[in-house]
């Protein structure tokens, strides 16, 4: 076993998470499989919403294969940094959005 | 950028040997993954035999004016293989009998071959349906001989088809060079100026788009709809279809994906991706390589691995379609580059 928690060559036995579920995890990848499919958005758009939720879920097999995924459907760097500064803006703003929540208290307890 | 071939640096790989040896090794010997005979066996597509030819691709020579770092010919300045007059003419009397309609010239760079131009007046009176060059544009504008090129093509009706790895700036030049992409854009407009890609003149220009990267091209389709609106908008260009091709692990970029540590992923990904589908229609099952000393292959890439077809007869001087056509195909881990997803050829996806 890796000493370490993560590791890259990981990935690509995600699929073996059905041998001890067989059912459960093919629904998974039959409800993954249909998500990214063209739709009222496109699978472009869809990869690029993808890679913004890989950085705030914070998980690096995402976010490589979301980079990768990106590269092969031809979206630019600077296509895949706006997409995760919008990660990273709603993750901020839903930290500094709680400020309301302090100041709030903060009134309450004051004289 | 890789400024010189590999063969003229001396590297390991410009060995075909080497490379099938590589090829063989690791991952491929260890169980990690399957061989592609292991693989094609599984599909009942073991030994792989042609079917009916239907393209003749001739290697007018290794010589190029670019040194593109993802180039599986290895090809260059410095590389000096071309093909001769005496053996373009025994291509001749080939394609004067052949049953196949398609004629692909490639290269290299076939245009910097002495007797391209002699050799396209010939062969398109043999009467193929399709004759194509394959054109790297940048050729068009490397010198003032070679200005007149499109009106050229114009002229023998031949069918351009074009490598322009990305539409935009960055990447294109990257992979082939800086300054490449700005001159294939002018190249590209001049192909328009003499009417390709216009409604009602029949001449013929479709794109090439490979990987720029350790990444697999996706949807062609969709590839040619980004590209044929970013063209139309930034430069005014048309082009008829694009060619979604995958980088095979020979040559540059196999020394590539060994450098950047991605070769393993990268053959991962082959084999992930490969597709029983596109086997059946894989391009060495119609095509033959003729290499510029006059050599018969599979296909180009067996060709630059040095792997002469199975059959009594080996070189175009002895050339026989029906013996030819009863071979079995050379095979080797690199076919896993012709079957990944939507599969690959030298005429785009083929499943």
């Amino acid at each position: 076993m890796s000493k370490n928690y993560y590791d890259p060559a990981d990935l690509r036995k995600f699929g073996e998470i059905t041998e001890w579920s067989e059912e459960l995890g093919n629904k998974f990848f039959d409800y993954y499989g249909k998500v990214f499919e063209e739709g009222a958005l496109s699978a472009r758009e869809k990869s690029l919403i993808a890679l913004a939720v890989s950085h705030v879920v914070k998980c690096p097999y995402c976010i490589d294969a979301y980079t990768k995924d990106g590269l092969q459907r031809g979206i630019t760097k600077e296509e895949m940094m706006e997409a995760v500064h919008a990660g990273a803006a709603i993750e901020s703003g839903a930290t500094l959005v709680h400020g309301v929540q302090m100041m709030n208290k903060y009134k309450k307890l004051s004289m | 950028m890789t400024i010189k071939s590999l063969k003229a640096r001396k590297d390991d790989l410009s060995s075909p040997k080497n490379q099938l040896k590589f090829l063989s090794n690791g991952i491929f010997q260890n169980g990690g993954l399957p061989t592609f005979k292991d693989k094609i066996s599984q599909t009942g597509n073991f030994p792989l035999k042609p079917k009916k030819l239907e393209i003749l691709q001739l290697n007018l020579g290794y010589m190029c004016n670019q040194v593109c770092s993802h180039c599986h010919v290895d090809a260059g300045p410095d590389r000096k293989e071309i093909m001769t007059r005496e053996t373009m003419e025994q291509c001749l009397e080939v394609i004067k009998n052949t049953g196949a309609h398609t004629l692909d010239l490639t290269g290299g760079a076939p245009e910097m071959n002495p007797n391209f131009r002699w050799f396209v007046e010939e062969a398109s009176k043999a009467g193929i349906k399709d004759f194509i060059v394959r054109s790297n544009l940048t050729i068009i504008l490397a010198n003032k001989k070679y200005h007149d090129l499109p009106e050229f093509f114009k002229k023998h009706n031949v069918h351009v088809v074009s490598s322009l790895p990305f539409y935009k700036r960055e990447k294109t030049d990257k992979q082939r060079g800086s300054g490449v992409f700005d001159k294939s854009i002018k190249a590209l407009q001049m192909l328009n100026s003499v009417g390709y890609a216009q409604e009602g003149t029949g001449l013929k220009l479709d794109l090439v788009y490979n990987p720029s990267g350790a990444f697999l091209p996706t949807d062609q389709q969709a590839m040619e709809h980004d590209f044929k609106v970013a063209l139309k908008e930034d430069f005014n260009i048309d082009f008829d279809n694009l060619f979604a091709i995958t980088n095979l692990p020979i040559s540059r970029f196999l020394e590539y994906l060994i450098a950047s540590e991605n070769y393993e992923d990268y053959m991962y990904a082959l084999v992930d991706a490969y597709n029983p589908a596109a086997v059946e229609n894989v391009m060495c099952t119609n095509t033959i390589s003729i290499s510029w000393d006059g050599w018969l292959y599979d296909c180009d890439f067996n060709q630059m691995l040095e792997l002469k077809v199975d059959s009594k007869v080996q070189h175009i001087s002895a050339y026989n379609e029906d013996l030819l056509n009863d071979r079995n195909i050379i095979i080797s881990q690199h076919c896993y580059g012709c079957t990944a997803g939507a599969g690959s050829s030298c005429q785009g996806s083929v499943a």
